[in-house]
């Protein structure tokens, strides 16, 4: 059986569910003495690379080490990926290593679903970020931290997120963090509303779960987490927007802007943060911003993921890619 | 020369008729034909087509021989029912010179499966900036009349201008590969629902739409012919009907894949799926059968584009676009257009054997089956069901949509010039 | 732990609430004895059932001290030996009470004691959390069948069963009756307890 997370669309509610709660229970390992556990041992998770993302590769390394799995890192820079081998080799050679899961970055939107589903090999494929696609772990560590922070870490435990009000803003377009949490978030219930400028709202966005809104500062009051996006500051010579002074006066949160946010309301960063652009320092450092406690859940949340498919026979969330090849 | 008696065989999907073949020409249509000294091959009510001619195909030599070449892509054609194709001018080198469109003209000869009538390239090395010797390349062996930059959009106004105009000195015709480049770098599927949730870059209708626009008017401005590639939206559509109604002089094109698939399919990620155009929209498919029906899209063109397997065997984004179609289009059309009732016979004898010859000049195809016309002919078993396997396709590649998919039809006989190129459906 | 196969013959009780809540009076008394008082006492529950036959021991030997005893749980399944033999499961809650176990009489509560794998998880588990001064076991039922050194302190009941056998063990807070059945299963298993 295939055992793999590449969308957050594979999740069910209770999927989803049994993620968060164990990754609760994970939580409480890292206040023990000895934050190991031996879960793991003797299975191999490689990090496979393609693209830099320093951060995300260290959770994923800290999360299977704690789990006590060996982990080996590929980085597609400086080694033969870059001079052209292909990915159908690189995952060959993985196969050969005895990999019983892949975490996989890609620049390539789609790279972990073809690795997953092309028989090159028999391992878990985790997608840990593909092109402008799907970034699940990432909106999982988000749900988990919405969870803690507006139910409560015990209070939330076999809980969604239901009735909650989010708000993602920011360049929606070549987000795979903001795809896989739309995905991720509806299914836990929560009614989620994209901000952004036209520019950067994806075209057949209708079809997706969710509203869209060009005006912030009309959905601040009503939102419960407020996720911002990072922007490229590269964006700006495709014209996707006139200036960054335009834009962080648009779309950017600064004091004023969260203090229109109910009280309870947190504000969310996946990181890195652009200070200036699309968050201003003071927001960014206040309490209510939650971009470091992200970084803590995401050790959690990406062990209770490991765990799930790679700690049994069979994995305990359910996957299936049977997508249609056919179309009627 | 030898005498073939094709017995049987329903004529256009008319009534059963017998066709005495004598020589390169048929000599007899008719009923209760004798068959002395004359090889007889029982129809037993298959149809029988002209040879199919195909306005655009990518033969690959010279240059990438490794997923096709002049003689494998001849015999893919004449596996799939044709007798003439017309070579697309993106090799390497580009078919840009009296040089290399002989050489491709000159190998179709050589091999014998299917005539070989070579497209020139508008402008020097498909760059779109400077244009070829179009008149050269007329004035060859190869007798070019049909130019195109294919797999790039002469996207320049003025050169597009330019080439219409100095065409119409020899009769030429420019067949466009309509592709706004600004609005599709990056573009790896349709712009749309299935982009949005997928995370490809989306490649938006009007990027076609818009070329097809301009090139219609300028045709119009300048008093020329124009062609459409592998028309794939319901709005270009729209826009050569309307150009139709005013008069212009244009024709277009549809592959058989746009006849069928969706960008449904590229849910699956796997880059057979990968095209260009990219597969669109269901309403798209819809729009496009019934222009086929209607006339507004003239022809069927396979837009054949063999790539090796370490071409498709990889993640989307580094896949080549293209899919083979030689062999599998005149099932795909029987499919799309004959089962739904939208064509008859003989509507796909004009749309994939006369008319792609008219377009493109091509003497000696596209022909009536009649006394003393070329016996270019294609026995087609229409009550065939069988799913495509591409293990076992002539053509070099494999790069086929449809594998493991049941369709309708199969080519059992195909005669350029009265020799059989296909017996039984296998290569002869 | 119970038994994940029904039993195809119909379970016969060998415990009923009064055996239950009697055996449980004696261990208790027996854990204060032992432990002198039971001043430094830890009481931990395996998940499921072993968490409530935990609190109950705590309640009763509150009654018996007049002190507040510290009561937890222990979720093993991240340290068991069977891990993949099974789907991946969910985990169970671990709650150490605030006074910690370093330098404490740990009593580890379940309610089956069978092969003796859990126990010895349940060691590993505890070696990660701290370092109790001795560590027991205390039991509902012992079933037999050990594959590993281990045996229980305090046992409710010795059932001498055979592996073709069930143990279920049933308890108000989770099954809403409490009850001890013994029934059969088709084939012999020696995973489960």
């Amino acid at each position: 059986m295939k055992r793999h997370l590449i969308s957050a669309a594979d999740l069910s509610r209770d999927d989803a569910v049994l993620i968060l709660d164990t990754a609760e229970e994970m939580a409480r390992v890292a206040d023990r003495p000895i934050k190991k556990l031996p879960t793991l041992r003797g299975r191999t998770v490689v990090n496979l690379f393609f693209e830099d993302s320093t951060r995300t590769r260290i959770s994923f390394e800290a999360a299977a080490k704690r789990l006590s799995a060996d982990v080996i890192n590929f980085s597609a820079k400086g080694s033969s990926v870059s001079k052209g081998e292909s990915l159908k080799d690189t995952a060959l050679t993985l196969e050969a290593m005895g990999a019983d899961a892949v975490v996989i970055r890609h620049h390539a939107s789609g790279a972990p679903y073809r690795l997953a589903n092309s028989g090159w090999i028999d391992g878990a494929v985790v997608n840990a970020g593909d092109g402008t696609h799907e970034h699940p772990t990432q909106a999982l560590l988000d749900a988990f931290t919405m969870r803690r922070r507006l139910v409560g870490p015990d209070a939330g435990l076999g809980k969604d997120l239901s009735g909650r009000r989010i708000t993602i803003v920011g360049d929606v377009l070549h987000s795979r963090v903001a795809r896989s949490n739309v995905h991720l978030l509806t299914t836990l219930g929560a009614e989620v509303t994209l901000v952004a400028p036209p520019t950067l709202v994806p075209v057949g966005v209708e079809s997706w779960p969710c509203e869209v809104s060009y005006d912030l500062d009309q959905v601040l009051p009503k939102s419960d987490a407020v996720m911002m996006l990072r922007v490229q500051r590269e964006r700006m010579n495709a014209a996707f927007f006139p200036t960054e002074r335009e834009y962080a006066r648009r779309y950017g949160l600064d004091a004023d802007r969260m203090a229109k946010m109910p009280e309870h309301a947190v504000v969310m960063h996946p990181g890195p943060m652009n200070r200036g652009m699309e968050i201003t320092a003071e927001v960014a450092d206040s309490v209510r911003c939650t971009a470091v406690e992200q970084v803590a859940n995401g050790v959690s949340t990406r062990m209770a993921v490991l765990y799930l498919l790679l700690g049994g026979s069979e994995p305990a969330v359910a996957t299936n890619h049977a997508r249609t090849e056919e179309n009627k | 020369m030898s005498k073939i008696l094709i017995r049987g065989a329903k004529v256009l999907g008319g009534e059963p008729q017998d066709v005495l073949v004598d020589g390169e020409t048929i000599a007899e249509v008719g009923t209760g034909l004798g068959a002395e000294g004359a090889q007889v091959i029982e129809a037993d009510g298959k149809i029988l087509l002209p040879g199919l001619v195909d306005l655009h195909t990518h033969l690959r030599e010279p240059g990438r021989e490794d997923s096709e070449t002049v003689l494998t892509g001849t015999r893919a054609a004449a596996s799939g029912g044709y007798t003439a194709v017309f070579a697309m001018a993106n090799t390497f080198p580009v078919a840009d010179t009296a040089g290399v469109v002989e050489q491709v003209w000159r190998l179709g000869k050589e091999h014998g499966y299917c005539d070989v009538q070579p497209i020139g390239a508008v402008t020097v090395g498909l760059e779109g900036k400077q244009l070829s010797e179009l008149g050269a390349m007329h004035d060859s062996a190869a007798g070019v009349t049909v130019f195109s930059d294919d797999g790039k959009c002469v996207d320049d106004a003025v050169i597009m201008r330019r080439a219409l105009e100095y065409v119409k000195a020899f009769g030429g015709v420019v067949a466009q590969h309509a592709q706004e480049p600004r609005l599709t770098e990056g573009a790896q599927m349709n712009e749309g629902v299935v982009s949005a949730e997928l995370g490809l870059g989306g490649w938006p209708a009007v990027a076609e739409e818009s070329v097809i626009a301009r090139d219609v008017l300028l045709a119009e401005h300048v008093g020329s012919r124009v062609h459409i590639c592998h028309l794939s939206t319901a709005g270009s559509v729209e826009i050569v009907r309307w150009a139709k109604s005013r008069g212009i002089d244009v024709t277009a094109e549809v592959t058989p894949h746009h006849l069928l698939l969706t960008d449904e399919l590229v849910r699956s990620y796997n880059p057979v799926y990968k095209v260009n155009p990219p597969l669109r929209t269901e309403r798209d498919v819809l729009a496009l059968r019934e222009a086929l029906a209607d006339g507004t899209i003239d022809i069927v063109a396979t837009d054949h584009a063999p790539h090796p397997h370490e071409d498709k065997d990889c993640e989307w984004a580094a896949a080549a676009m293209g899919m083979v179609g030689l062999e599998t289009a005149l099932s795909v059309v029987q499919h799309t257009m004959v089962e739904t009732g939208l064509l008859d016979w003989a509507g796909v004898a004009e749309r994939m054997s006369f008319k792609p010859a008219r377009i493109g000049s091509l003497a000696g195809h596209g022909r009536p089956i009649a006394p003393g016309e070329p016996a270019n002919l294609t026995l087609v078993d229409s009550a065939y069901r069988g799913v495509v396997d591409p293990a076992g396709f002539a053509s070099r590649s494999r790069n086929t949509p449809y594998e493991g998919r049941e369709l309708p039809g199969r080519v059992t006989h195909t005669f350029l010039r009265g020799r059989a190129t296909v017996v039984d459906g296998k290569l002869a | 732990m119970d038994a994940v196969i029904p039993p195809p013959e119909p379970a016969r009780a060998v415990l009923e609430a009064p055996d239950i809540a009697r055996v449980l009076t004696r261990i208790a008394h027996e854990i204060d004895e032992r432990a002198k008082g039971a001043d430094d006492v830890v009481l931990l529950g395996i998940p499921t059932r072993g968490v409530f036959l935990a609190h109950r021991l705590a309640a009763k030997l509150e009654q018996i001290t007049g002190r507040t005893m510290p009561v937890g749980s222990l979720d093993i399944t991240m340290y068991r030996d069977d891990l993949r033999m099974r789907p991946a499961r969910a985990l169970a809650r671990t709650e150490i009470p605030g006074e910690g176990i370093d330098g404490r009489l740990v009593v580890l509560v379940d309610d089956v004691l069978f092969s003796g794998r859990t126990i010895r998880a349940a060691l590993d588990a505890l070696n990660d959390i701290g370092r109790p001064r001795a560590v027991q076991l205390a039991v509902l039922v012992d079933r037999g069948h050990r594959e590993l050194p281990i045996r229980a302190d305090y046992v409710g009941k010795n059932l001498p069963t055979s592996l073709r056998e069930t143990v279920k063990v049933q308890l108000t807070e989770e099954d809403g009756r409490d009850s001890v059945l013994l029934g059969t299963r088709a084939t012999a298993s020696a995973d489960g307890q």
